[in-house]
């Protein structure tokens, strides 16, 4: 895009030459919200992940969020175009990523233009700028450029012009390859993180190319790091907390995958999907390292099936998937939850209906995962609500599954596949494996559907156990898993398999509340939100407010001791990421009003008015927002 | 995984098996339907291998051919419409010890498992499928299905079948991986058997047709080929079907066919009339989907524990020896 003599010219002219250093003082902050963005290719997400892991080895709270075009290759320069990263760090440890940016790091206007317009930018926040379209053949650019830097000036950010792309080129011949750890090495400089941890996260990121290579990219760290150091006019300083324990930094996709491999389970069937497949990816690399495999099928049907049938003759077995490949299983769950087949479906959510949003996170398959499949399908339904509940939930799920007979559907989302957070390293029990497979003889005579008339359960009967034969139907059947369709058998067999839930629900942990057992409000929430809300709640608190949450780790069925909980509190509210009509809208009364799903549920069940609040932009939501439904719903 | 645990079990006597201990519920099929000859091969096929009613599962999908496990006395598995072979993919990539067999329609391969059975043949896991193909929904009381002859009335071509129809020999013989492709007719049970026979030895993905007849919705279909012998052509070799004496006596109209010849396969199998009967294509060299994806490794607790921690010890953030401080200004 430029030509060499355009970059080698000096650029006197322009305001991209070093500022004037003075000493610079070293600012402390309990928090701050970096946002790197680039084109997609540019390794703007590596740089940020990179800041994560440096920081969480710092011993600092690290939340991270991947900023995820739709397309692949979206066109460059473009103001949709934004890939990048999210990083909060924290003196304290972080539960979500936060309200608005502290400071940002772009590579090219357009993309920071399409997170200004987003609102992702703190007023009067720190912009660093690649300075090089200043410079652009293409005179339409150079305008772009200097319009939105000025027009951004006059609106109050700091906005410093960096000579990115021309620093890096004096060491490496292809800077738009290399400028990710220039940014980085800038990144380390301001935030007063240590240069040899970045050096190791380097070594460990380049760690299987050649020596050339990781040296080269630590070149480029210590360059930014200089060029800060030497340049910029501000410094930070976010004192990390002493952590005594080794952390797990990985992302919930990968915590997914590090929980099938822990949970003893031996096979994952899988279709690609977006968000879902970078479990199977990371999966795929290492499970056949300890004995398991993931089977690609040939649709999201055939990989419902696959996994059907290997629990049925063997261990409990796991499919992943994301919307619209989870409602093409919903016949195979179905099947599963009639002939008392043990599976775990991990749906990791994104925006629906249809194709949807591939890549952003929504929570509008909780009704869809409780109620999927035609008839009464009665499963257990998970939701995971941090990175480290992603890696437990797969174990407890197969747990439930294969104790159950019952199929578990266990939810994530495209905030949590893609965030990091680093939780304390998980200590190995060999109570996560599943037992072995039983091939004993079962008593001559025994049925394979013999439900106890309290708990609904039956013993499974597994092929290779002898007397155990029988022909496993989905057909409505007896206890001998004869087809029957006299009214009893039927209604029997709807009975046994709904009693398991409340099996279940009397073996589950009563709830905690988060903030006080009473007071004002109420508010409820599950899955990837919970980090966000408790924030709200603790601000609110903070204010001396009396609000409280929930989350709820089990959708179906619910923890008990939940409608007590509710009616202690003078208002009850869910705040969920699917949708809820606006009451406030034309036509929308108390009558036809749509709620969340959420809300829709513990209405039903608790017959407590409950109220819900909701977002669905494409992005998770931010505490601060929760914080203001909350005290809009107090002043109600 | 689980093959060696399963495998090891001792056997401390000889068990024989007779016919009965494989016959379990009473067939509910329609009196000459083509399914009985079937399930009469099927259960001859396990007596005379002595298999195992434990280690044996048949699977099946939806129509009048996927009850046919509710009649065997081993594991059956009567899933949902199309989708018998993943399933039957899953419990032989559990449990490699099992035989696994696959009974299906025209209508639950062919149409609503079309997709399933062309990957299926790719997989090649060692199981055997056997295609009872009418030429009609049974089940749903006559529909056209995708073999069905072009111009045949059904209740939903009352005017009779608007397309040629599918031949699932050549679809199959024209997959990639493809090993055992033969054909049987119901009304000749020996060359049936002798089919299943051939499928079952072969170690790989057995795919069977065996045209029947369904007297209930397409009666006289096939009168003109149980009239006329010289409208059935048996293929012989040396590794192929085994014709009797008797059998040579009424169906005189052979032709030498070298199973190996994929070529010569694919020509047969596009003639329908005289029907091919016998062992078309046999390729004991494809490799099957199980045997390259299982490691055989035994999973103790000490040996996932040891691959758990090396993936931990990737992600993991040591805390550091000495707590940061901050830096001078």
């Amino acid at each position: 895009m430029n030509d060499a003599a355009t970059l080698e010219k000096p650029s006197g002219d322009v305001t991209q030459l070093p500022r004037a250093k003075r000493p610079v003082r070293t600012v402390e902050l309990p928090e701050s919200i970096i946002e790197v963005v680039s084109d997609s290719g540019e390794g703007a997400q590596r740089c940020g992940q990179s800041l994560g892991s440096v920081a969480a080895k710092s011993g600092n709270g690290v939340w991270t969020v991947e900023i995820i075009p739709a397309e692949i290759q979206p066109p460059a320069r473009s103001v949709a175009g934004a890939s990048g990263n999210r990083v909060r760090i924290g003196s304290r440890p972080v539960t979500n990523g936060g309200d608005e940016a502290d400071l940002v790091v772009a590579f090219n206007e357009q993309v920071l233009l399409g997170r200004v317009r987003a609102g992702e930018l703190k007023p009067g926040c720190i912009i660093l700028l690649e300075s090089m379209w200043r410079n652009d053949r293409n005179p339409s650019v150079v305008a772009s450029y200097v319009a939105t830097r000025d027009k951004l000036l006059e609106a109050g950010y700091r906005v410093y012009e960096i000579p990115m792309e021309q620093e890096c080129r004096k060491l490496v011949s292809d800077p738009r390859r290399g400028k990710n750890m220039f940014v980085l090495g800038m990144l380390c400089s301001i935030y007063s993180l240590d240069l040899e941890l970045a050096r190791e996260q380097i070594a460990i990121t380049f760690g299987k190319k050649d020596q050339k290579v990781i040296e080269a990219n630590i070149g480029l760290l210590e360059a930014g790091w200089h060029w800060a150091d030497a340049n910029l006019d501000f410094r930070y300083w976010i004192p990390p907390a002493h952590v005594a324990q080794p952390q797990l930094v990985v992302n919930g996709n990968t915590a997914l995958a590090l929980g099938v491999l822990a949970s003893g389970m031996e096979i994952c069937a899988m279709y690609p999907i977006t968000p879902a497949t970078s479990v199977s990816h990371y999966l795929s690399d290492v499970f056949e390292r300890v004995g398991g495999l993931v089977h690609q099928a040939e649709d999201e049907i055939a990989a419902c099936a696959f996994a059907v049938g290997a629990s049925y003759a063997g261990k409990c077995t796991a499919t992943v998937t994301s919307g619209p490949g989870y409602s093409l299983k919903q016949e195979a769950i179905g099947l599963a939850v009639m002939a008392e087949i043990p599976m775990v479906v991990i749906n990791v959510q994104r925006g629906g209906p249809s194709t949807g949003q591939p890549t952003k996170g929504e929570q509008g398959d909780l009704l869809t995962a409780i109620y999927g499949s035609h008839g009464d399908a009665p499963k257990v339904v998970m939701a995971a609500s941090s990175i480290e509940d992603c890696f437990y939930s797969v174990i407890t799920a197969r747990k439930i599954a294969e104790t159950f007979n019952m199929v578990v559907v266990l939810l994530s989302d495209a905030n949590l596949a893609t965030g990091q957070q680093p939780f304390p390293r998980p200590k190995f029990s060999e109570g996560w494996l599943a037992p072995p497979i039983d091939q004993s003889a079962v008593a001559e005579g025994s049925k394979p559907y013999d439900w106890d008339r309290v708990t609904g359960l039956a013993r499974r009967f597994m092929p290779g156990q002898p007397h155990g034969m029988h022909t496993l139907t989905g057909l409505a059947h007896d206890r001998d898993s004869h087809v029957a369709y006299d009214p009893l058998s039927n209604e029997e067999g709807l009975r046994h398999r709904s009693l398991k839930l409340a099996a279940l629900q009397k073996t589950l942990r009563p709830l905690q509340v988060f903030g006080d057992g009473s007071g004002d409000l109420l508010v409820i929430g599950w899955g990837s939100t919970k980090g966000a809300i408790e924030e709200a709640v603790a601000r609110l608190r903070a204010d001396g407010l009396k609000v409280s949450s929930l989350h709820l780790q089990f959708l179906q069925p619910m923890a008990p001791g939940l409608k007590e909980i509710m009616q202690r509190f003078r208002k009850v509210m869910t705040v969920e990421s699917n949708w809820s009509d606006d009451p406030s809208d034309e036509i929308v009364d108390a009558e036809n009003r749509r709620y969340s799903a959420l809300a829709m549920m513990l209405r039903a069940r608790t017959l407590i008015d409950v109220d819900c609040w909701t977002e669905v932009r494409a992005r998770p939501i931010k505490p601060g927002i929760i914080a203001e439904a909350l005290r809009a719903k107090l002043q109600e | 995984m689980t093959l060696e645990v399963t495998n090891c079990l001792l056997r401390m006597y000889e068990e024989h098996h007779n016919l009965e201990d494989y016959q379990g519920g009473v067939p509910r099929w329609c009196t000459g339907c083509g399914d009985n000859a079937i399930l009469t091969a099927m259960q001859r096929l396990c007596r005379d291998n002595d298999l195992r009613p434990e280690k044996t599962v048949f699977v099946s999908g939806i129509g009048c051919s996927s009850r046919l496990p509710h009649y065997m006395r081993t594991y059956g598995f009567h899933g949902i419409h199309g989708r018998a072979l993943p399933v039957a993919e899953g419990i032989k990539m559990a449990r490699p010890d099992l035989h696994v067999f696959v009974n299906t329609g025209d209508g639950d391969c062919c149409s609503i498992g079309a997709g399933h059975w062309i990957h299926g043949i790719r997989y090649n896991m060692n199981m055997t499928m056997v295609l009872h193909d009418n030429h009609v929904y049974g089940l749903t009381k006559k529909q056209v299905s995708p073999t069905s002859p072009r111009g045949l009335k059904s209740n939903t071509t009352p005017r009779g079948a608007y397309l040629e129809a599918l031949n699932p020999l050549t679809v199959t013989l024209g997959v990639q991986n493809v090993s055992f492709v033969a054909q049987a007719v119901d009304w000749i049970p020996e060359a049936l058997y002798d089919v299943l026979s051939m499928a079952f030895r072969h170690r790989g993905f057995s795919f069977v047709r065996v045209i029947q007849r369904c007297p209930e919705f397409l009666p006289n279909m096939f009168d003109p080929w149980l009239q006329n012998p010289q409208k059935t052509l048996l293929l012989t070799h040396e590794r192929g079907l085994h014709v009797s004496a008797n059998m040579a006596k009424v169906y005189n109209n052979r032709k030498e066919h070298d199973p190996l010849d994929l070529d010569r396969a694919r020509e047969v199998a596009s003639a329908e009339d005289p029907i091919p009967v016998g062992l078309l294509y046999q390729n004991p060299a494809v490799p099957c989907y199980e045997d390259l994806r299982r490691s055989g490794q035994l999973r103790t607790a000490d040996y996932v524990r040891a691959g758990l921690e090396a993936e931990f010890d990737k992600f993991t953030v040591w805390p550091a020896e000495q707590e940061r401080s901050k830096p001078a200004a």
